[in-house]
Parts: C-alpha cells; structure tokens; sequence
C-alpha cells in the first residue's frame, strides 16, 4: 500500500488548516534561514572591512582598540603617530605603499578623516574591491571633500555643495572651522564599510584648518584666514594612523616585527584579517542568542503543527477505523500520520526557503544602502541545507506523537468507533 | 471445491467457525462466552442483538480486529486468533469485506477510489480483479450492478451522495475482489424501508454471484426472513445478561 497519495489526498481535503500550518511553519524557516544568512553575510563582510591592507600601524595600545578607531572610527587613539615615524617606516624597502590617516575631526556626526589621494586607490574591502567614486573625484584643491555614500545621502549633499568641519568628535564638538568652508568634490559608492559614513579630505586641509589652533583651541586673535593658510607649510607633524600594502605578504611578519620594536617611539602594527576575527568573536555572543532565538520559533511552530495534528486525530477516529476494516495494519497508520507530519514539515521548509529569497530579493537594496549588508542571492549554504534537514528531523519527530496516539487508537478502537 | 458444485451443495465448507469464544474488553465483565457458532460458505446470515449485546465486538473478532482470550476463530480453515498482527491485517485485506452503519467511505477520495483502496491494500483481490479487467472497469461494473450509474457518480466526491448511495458504494468496495466473507454491521440502519428492501435485494444478488459469505448484523429482526439464517446473540452467548436473554425469548 502505497501511502503517499492517501497522505496527500488527506492533506489537500484539510487545505485550509494545512496552508495555515504551512505558512506559519514557512515563515519561521525563512526567519532561521534569514538570520543565519544576514549573520554569515555581515560576518563576512565584516572580515573584509578592510581586505587589501597588510598591516595597520598606530600608537602602541591594544591591536582591537586600533582597529576600531583607525577603521571603525568608534573612540579615540590615545596617542598619535609622528610624521618622522611614519615617514621612516613607509621608506622601508618592503613597502609598497602607505596611506595615512588622520582624526579627530566630525562633520555633522560624520568623522572627518585626513588622508591622502593614495587612500582612495589602495583601500580594499571585500573581495578585493576597490573604491570607486559615484560622483566627481578625488581631491584636487586644499579644501575639496570626498563623502562616504551614507553621509552624502543621509545629508542630502551633490558635488559643490559647501560643507563646514567641526572639531572634536561626537557631541563633543568644541568649534566649527567656519572661516574654512570645504567643497564636496567627490561622492563615493556604496561599500558596506565604515567608508561610506566618513567625510574625507586632505592631511594638508586637517593641518590648514588648525593653522591658527595649539592645543585644542584657537589662539585667540590669530585669525589665519582660509587664503593665506594656503601658503603655510601644511606638513603634518602627527598623524593618528596609517595604513600599509607590503610587496610581498611574505615580508608581512618581518615588517610587523620591525615596527613592534620601532626605537623612536613605540607603535602597534597589526594584521587586519586576524584583528577582525578577534573582534568579531566579542560580537559572536549576540549572534548565538540569534540563532538560538530563531530555532526556538520553528520549535514552537512545530509544536503549533503537532497541535494542529493531534486535533484532527480525534475527527478521523473514523477514517483510521475504514482503513483498518479495509486491512490497515495499526503500523500503516503510524506510517500515514508521521508522512503527514513530514509533508507539512517539507512544504513549510520549502515554501519558507522561497519566502526568504523573495524577500532578500525586494531587501537586498534596502539591506545594502541602510546596514551596509551585501547579501547575495546565492544557493542554499552547507549550513543552510543542515537547518533545513533539522527542521524536517524536528517536524519528523513532532509528527511521532499523533503516529504513536492514532497507533494506539488503532489497536484500542477496534472497528467500532468510541468518541 | 469449484463454483458449480458449491452452487449445488450449498453450505458444506464452513467459512466461519468460533469455537469456545471467550471476550472482554479491557477492565470489563465478559462480554461474549460462545461455545460454537459455524456459518457455511455462501450462507446468509442475519445476526440478531439488542443494542449493546456485543454484535459489533464480535464482527471484531470474526475481522481479525479484536483477540479473544479464549476459544478459536477459524476463518476459510485459518485459526485468524493465532496469527500475528500484521498477518492478521493482511488476512483480512485479502477475505474479507466490511460494511459499517455509516461512514464508510473516506471523504477525501472520489466514489471510485474509495471502491478501489479494497484493492490498494490487497494485492490478492487486486489480481483478482486484472484477470477479467481493468479495476476501474470492476468498480464500474459494481456500481451498475448496485444501480448506481457509474459514469454520473464515479468521479464524485463522497459528500455528494446520498446516504442510501454510499452504503452501496460501501458494498461495491467491499465485494470488489471477490472476497469469501463480507461482515455488514448494521447498514441499512438509516435508510428507510423502501431502500432499505432494495439494498438487501442489490447485496444479496451479488453475493450470490460471487458465492460470497454474508454475515449481515442488525436488531430489526424484520428483515431477518430474507436471509438463509437467523442467529440471535443472546441465545449463543453464555455471557449474556439474564435481562437481555429473557427479553430476546420473550419477542
Ligand atoms: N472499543 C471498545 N472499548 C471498550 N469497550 C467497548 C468498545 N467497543 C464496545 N465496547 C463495549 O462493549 C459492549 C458491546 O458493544 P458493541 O458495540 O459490540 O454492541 P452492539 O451490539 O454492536 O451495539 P449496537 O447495536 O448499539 O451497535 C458495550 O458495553 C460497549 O460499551
Ligand atoms: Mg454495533
């Protein structure tokens, strides 16, 4: 006896409270898929914040505490680098090339990064790709800015727009450099990296506008206007931190090792690939409370489901009893309720993985532009595939308490039925 | 034995035989204690019992359903109570056809599948029928024999007949195959008189064809004149309540 089309027929006859069950079951698998999507996606993502430097060099402090403020632009160095270092060190023979950067600037929320032109040809994130610009260009006068595409459209700025840098970080802004407007020069494409809420400039502009401050404050009545800054010397002395690309990855811990125990003064180089990881593992909690969260909701929709089954068990007393009389082993009734149980745990799985991909597919552009999370609709994952047979292993063994009842009942009833 | 000769020398084989039968539901007083009850091949008998007697726990037990505790069920030579389960089951798939009182027919299939899910649990009765035809044509023959038109109700849906339609069609499934036992419990219990007649005269032809073994139960003894024997519980059953038996002599 062939128990399939029974199963089926069966299923399609309840229709209303099995689309029900198979709705609620598919949007639970499509909230666990989901979420171990996102998760991966921005774990990924996240490790390739920063993909084609090879060392990141600032203060000595901890290799974290640099990562997070030299890329992620959240707290402050405590201490800076010296031009003279960092002169030194990007003439060593194995590299190839060194962008530095300079903080400590905000513009409306924003941090203000000092840098070079180098920065917008050697930053790497993801697999390897490189910045590109949606707009305009790089710098090519003192006071022209480069936006990350998140300040740019959450500021509402185009190209030439004016823009005023205040300083301090945070709400934590002291002044505004009003006597030195910038101009929006250049707008840069979306990355999903902490570049696209940054406003650049040049190192020479950081130095320009500060001309007339010493030690966090404007000395009073030597007002150097935005002209007559041009023609200063705007050679940095400090510099908070800098980026480095070696020639060969070969020569990564030699260099590393060098700057470690660099004489002048004392400096951190770490490797951003392995700092990334350490990082992440302080967020990994969050994303286990995750996943256990969304296991648990396709455990209780599959609970709801064993419910839903049990219900009906005592309506189709009299079913269980035809197929007996016509020679139904009570294993054969067993069989039928769990192959329900699998069907309607399969149609859920199935319909919840189409469910996830028709909402990444109408996401995936908010996802990228609001979060900076690039997901791809890419074939189910090995670990994908795992959950989804966990949900069918779970729907089996929900589907094992109405097989054991109406096995019993099998045996009990007989062929008269006892309500 | 073949069909001529039993036609001829009707009742010599015996299809059903209970010998010493003992039963009681789980935590129950017994309910059936019958020291013999033989019914012959081809034989038509109308079972008789007050409501609650235990009719329904023996057609159980003739089923392959219910064990007694004691006592011997032989169906066609087979001691059925000394099989294992599933054999039981298989037993019955390929022997036997049963009627209920109502609800017999599973509401998710058509008129036709119902009929032919006799055949999908039984390879014997599904062979049986594909050595004259195909088992749609079987069903259809059936139904027409059953004076249901079999072009205008095959494909229906079960919901959509009549009471008196579906314990027909519960006749055609449990006569498909040609099986030697048919057990009917109580089914024409609500249909009224003049379907009630037809439906006998319908089942009864055919048995007859088929040389089937009839074993009808009811408590309107009515009809019990059309059938070749009349058995009445309470007289072969020792476990009988004393009121029942004195009320089941005093009719
Ligand atoms: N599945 C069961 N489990 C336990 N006791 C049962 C079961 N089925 C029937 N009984 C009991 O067995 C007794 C006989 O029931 P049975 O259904 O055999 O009577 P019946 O003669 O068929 O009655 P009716 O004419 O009303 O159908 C009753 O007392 C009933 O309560
Ligand atoms: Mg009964």
């Amino acid at each position: 006896m062939r128990l399939l089309p029974l199963a089926l027929k069966s299923l399609r006859n309840r229709r209303f409270t099995v689309a029900l069950t198979v709705f609620t079951l598919a949007l639970s698998v499509c909230l666990l898929l989901g979420v171990e999507r996102v998760r991966t996606q921005t774990r990924e993502s996240f490790a390739s914040t920063v993909s084609g430097t090879d060392l990141i060099v600032g203060a000595r402090s901890g290799p974290v505490n640099l990562l997070l403020y030299a890329i992620f632009h959240i707290g402050d160095a405590t201490n800076n680098v010296s031009w003279q270092s960092y002169k030194e060190i990007a003439a060593l023979p194995d590299v190839a090339w060194s962008v530095p950067i300079s903080l400590g600037d905000s513009h409306r929320g924003y941090r203000v990064v000092g840098t070079s032109a180098d920065f917008f040809t050697h930053y790497r994130y993801g697999a390897k790709h490189t910045l590109s610009f949606a707009q305009g260009d790089a710098f090519s006068d003192l006071y022209d800015a480069v936006l990350g595409a998140e300040a740019a459209r959450k500021l509402g700025y185009r190209l030439g727009d004016g823009i005023v840098v205040a300083h301090g970080t945070g709400r934590a802004t002291i002044a505004e450099h009003k006597d030195k407007p910038f101009r929006v020069a250049g707008i840069l494409q979306a990355t999903g990296t902490p570049v696209d809420a940054s406003v650049f400039v040049s190192l020479a502009a950081i130095e320009a506008i500060h001309a007339d401050w010493q030690y966090g404050t404007r000395l009073p009545g030597a007002g150097v206007s935005a002209d007559a800054a041009r023609k200063l010397d705007l050679t940095p002395k400090t510099i908070t931190a800098f980026l480095l690309g070696l020639k060969s990855r070969v020569a990564t811990f030699g260099v590393q090792r060098a700057i470690n125990e660099y004489e002048a003064e004392p400096l951190l180089a770490i490797l951003p690939g392995v700092t990334l990881q350490q990082l992440w593992g302080l967020v990994g909690i969050a994303e286990n409370a995750l996943r256990l969260i969304s296991a648990l909701v396709v455990l209780v929709v599959l609970a709801g489901m064993l419910t839903a089954l049990v219900t009906t068990l005592t309506e189709r007393r009299r079913e269980m009893a035809i197929l007996r009389a016509l020679g139904a082993t009570p294993l054969t009734i067993f069989g039928l309720l769990l192959l329900e149980a699998l069907l309607l745990a399969a149609c859920g799985a199935l319909a919840g993985i189409a469910l996830l991909y028709l909402a990444l597919a109408f996401t995936q552009r908010a996802l990228l532009d609001g979060y900076g999370i690039a997901i791809a609709l890419t074939p189910p994952t090995a670990t994908e595939l795992i959950l989804i047979g966990g949900v069918l292993l779970a729907g089996l063994v929900a589907g094992l308490v109405p097989a054991a009842l109406a096995y019993r009942n099998a045996l009990a009833d007989g062929l008269t039925i006892r309500t | 034995m073949n069909a001529s000769l039993a036609a001829v020398l009707p009742f010599r084989e015996t299809t059903v035989e209970l010998r010493d039968l003992q039963f009681a539901w789980r935590g129950a007083a017994p309910l059936l204690d019958i020291e013999n009850l033989s019914i012959a091949r081809g034989e038509r008998v109308f079972l008789q019992g007050a409501s609650g007697s235990g009719k329904s726990t023996l057609l159980g037990l003739l089923a392959g359903v219910l064990l007694p505790q004691r006592g011997a069920v032989r169906v066609l030579g087979n001691r059925i109570n000394d099989l294992r389960g599933a054999q039981r089951d298989r037993f019955r798939a390929d022997h036997i056809g049963f009627v209920f009182q109502m609800f017999n027919l599973l509401p998710f299939l058509s008129v036709r599948e119902n009929i032919l899910l006799a055949c999908r649990f039984s390879a014997l009765r599904s062979q049986q029928v594909s050595e004259r035809g195909t088992l749609a044509a079987e069903a259809d023959r059936l139904l027409a024999a059953l004076d249901l038109d079999p072009a205008l109700i095959g494909a229906k849906a079960v919901g959509e007949l009549s009471i008196g339609q579906q314990q027909r069609v519960a006749v055609a499934r449990a006569l498909i195959g040609a099986p030697e036992l048919v057990i009917a419990d109580e089914p024409t219990s609500a249909l009224d008189a003049d379907a009630r007649a037809a439906f006998l005269g319908l089942l009864f032809a055919e048995c007859q064809r088929a040389g089937t073994t009839l074993v009808f139960v009811s408590h309107d003894d009515s009809l019990a004149p059309r059938f070749d024997r009349r058995v009445a519980l309470a007289e072969i059953n020792r476990a009988a309540l004393p009121v029942r038996s004195a009320r089941a002599a005093g009719r």
